[in-house]
């Protein structure tokens, strides 16, 4: 049976049902839903949920929660992003699993409350210090959002690393009909690393202090193959109208809806456009585009950002194609019809170049 | 022939890395001496700081993890929510629970987190190389406070049982010193009693413990043991702070 429900407290009910027992939440707009939804449903199911005193806090609750073997969850809004990445940095370091969820708003600094997507760098190249990466999620709609759940808790168990899932204001406010009915009992990962008491067992320690530096060296070579594994096995997007397309939007999340509704305008004037929208924005499904630029050679990047994903989209083609920005920061939401009209007038102009 | 004085078997056998005169390694063996004739070392979780204590995970054998500078009991907190019935406690210096970690260590003292705070009190940030902590003593020479700790631009040196003590979630907070052999009694004492506040469920625990740091305040062991009794002491009295019936 469908429900309807907003984005925040639909994450919320499918952090529940994939085996979530520990929510750590400060208040942040956006996002406040969701730490609501928690703190009534959290000690309903048996769970635990603490209002930290900061972002920092409930990061850090986070690990000795994962540490201590359970499934654990913290969510914010980017302001609060950039405080929890000095304890994103040690859940690498000591690859515990977690899920963290930032439904981004317009910045840098206060900024607003607005939808916005300016964190992707953030999100995609680690965030904290160090040699590190965070698989990143990025869904378009509720019913995705709540999808994407059971998957991120899997990837974090199955690769020991934390797991962002990015959402903006507006997936995490909007409500729509979902179906929680797909989301599996979490299956059972060997945790062989957690602090459970040294009872018949020999001591453990989780650190990420390495003195020597060859050990330390060697740490991050290993948490490199790792990522390596990740990027060989984890990509995931979505295709649209692209088999016959001249033109491929590029967008995720929000924009990609955006941007679905700008190629079906675009279709209507017999504009062959397409999309291809990351699923994981990190590992980057570069392989996906590259493929796209055998027979397109116009990408189009759609962000609501000054332009961060435009990096990736250069480097996966490397000279392959031409790639044109589009974008709205600042909590600025595009419409489709402005999109289509961007598009279209590049679409023309470009066409007027290739009749010369 | 009958033993009487051997290595706790929550300690494993490693050369301590502290300075001569220091008094972490003391403490490190009442915390291993405490877990073993409680029998709780099958139980005991340690969450270890930045800085000097850092290490612990290289000598107690117990479950370790070492958190980020200052965020001890937020770690600890995760921990013992998922894990009520262990022993969780975290081991922190006084820059990481007096300053960095203030927020942390005040509001999981506030939320009455069943957790214990082993809080070494040395009146510098050892490891670095003796800066001045929050509970550096007034007119006390650091590396940055080379005329000495002046209030009027650094501050006063904080009171953390003190300041705890108002906080309604906390149930026994004491002030003991590790210089000279009686002192090291009450420590394993108090350190005893923490942990049975923990078991009882009656509330956040904490001893301070004031320690000497003879490399970084420029004095021999034995002027340092002498310098807690005659000033540090003066600042930081020793006793039971507060304690809720257990």
């Amino acid at each position: 049976m469908k429900r309807l429900m907003s984005g925040n407290a639909a994450l919320g009910e499918a952090a529940i049902l994939s085996g979530c027992t520990c929510y750590f939440g400060y208040p942040i707009t956006p996002q406040n839903e969701l730490t609501e939804y928690m703190a009534k449903r959290m000690p309903e199911s048996g769970g635990v949920f603490i209002q930290s005193e900061s972002e920092i806090a409930a990061i850090n609750m986070v690990l000795g929660a994962s540490v201590a073997g359970a499934r654990a969850m913290t969510s914010s809004s980017s302001p609060g992003m950039s405080l929890k990445q000095e304890g994103i940095s040690y859940l690498a370091a000591d690859e515990l699993p977690a899920v963290i969820v930032n439904m981004v708003r317009g910045g840098p600094g206060m900024g607003n409350i607005s939808p916005a997507q300016s964190d992707y760098l953030q999100a995609t190249r680690g965030g904290g210090h160090g040699d590190y990466r965070t698989i990143v999620l990025a869904p378009s709609s509720v019913q995705e959002l709540v999808d994407i759940v059971p998957l991120a808790f899997d990837l974090a168990d199955a690769y020991r690393n934390p797991v962002i899932i990015l959402g903006d204001g507006m997936l995490g406010q909007m409500m729509e009909p979902v179906d929680f009915s797909d989301i599996k009992k979490p299956k059972d990962y060997p945790k062989d690393y957690i602090l459970t008491g040294a009872e018949n067992r020999p001591s453990r320690m989780v650190r990420s202090l390495l003195f020597d530096t060859k050990e330390e060296e060697e740490h991050n070579w290993k948490l490199y193959r790792k990522f390596q594994r990740i990027e060989a096995n984890e990509v995931r997007c979505e295709t649209f109208m692209t088999d016959d397309a001249e033109i491929v939007v590029v967008a995720y999340g929000i924009a990609a809806r955006i941007a679905k509704g700008a190629i079906k305008r675009l279709r209507q004037e017999n504009i062959k456009a397409g999309l291809l929208r990351p699923i994981t924005l990190w590992p980057f499904p570069s392989k996906n585009i590259v493929e796209l630029a055998r027979y397109v050679n116009d990408f189009f990047v759609f962000e609501m950002s000054t332009g961060q994903m435009i990096e990736d989209v250069k480097l996966a083609l490397s000279g392959r194609g031409h790639v044109n920005f589009y974008g709205r920061p600042g909590g600025v939401i595009p419409t489709p019809i402005e999109l289509a009209r961007i598009v279209s007038r590049h679409y023309y102009q470009t066409q007027k170049v290739k009749r010369q | 022939m009958k033993k009487i004085y051997t290595r706790p078997a929550s300690l494993k056998e490693a050369h301590f890395h502290y300075c001569p005169g220091c008094g972490h390694g003391i403490i490190n063996r009442l915390i291993a001496e405490v877990i073993d004739e409680m029998g709780l070392r099958g139980k005991a979780i340690c969450v270890a700081p930045a800085g000097c204590g850092m290490l612990v995970y290289n000598y107690f054998d117990i479950d370790t993890l070492e958190s980020a500078h200052g965020r001890g009991a937020a770690v600890a907190t995760g921990i013992k929510r998922v894990r009520p019935d262990n022993l969780v406690f975290s081991y922190q210096g006084d820059g990481d629970l007096a300053a960095i970690g203030t927020a942390e260590g005040f509001h999981a003292a506030n939320r009455g987190e069943l957790i214990t705070v082993i809080f070494v009190n040395n009146g510098v940030y050892g490891m670095t190389g003796g800066q001045m902590a929050p509970t550096t003593l007034k007119e006390q020479i650091t590396t940055t406070t080379p005329s000495g700790r002046n209030p009027v631009s650094a501050g006063h040196p904080v009171r953390v049982c003190e300041v705890f003590s108002v906080l309604d979630g906390t149930s026994y907070l004491e002030r003991v010193a590790v210089n000279s052999p009686s002192g090291i009694k009450k420590t394993k004492k108090a350190i005893a009693k923490a942990f049975q506040h923990q078991i009882n469920r009656t509330g956040f625990s904490l001893v301070e413990i004031l320690s000497p740091c003879p490399t970084n305040w420029k004095m021999s062991p034995i002027e340092s043991f002498r310098w807690i009794d005659e000033v540090m002491t003066k600042q930081f009295p020793l006793g039971v702070i507060k304690e809720v019936k257990c």
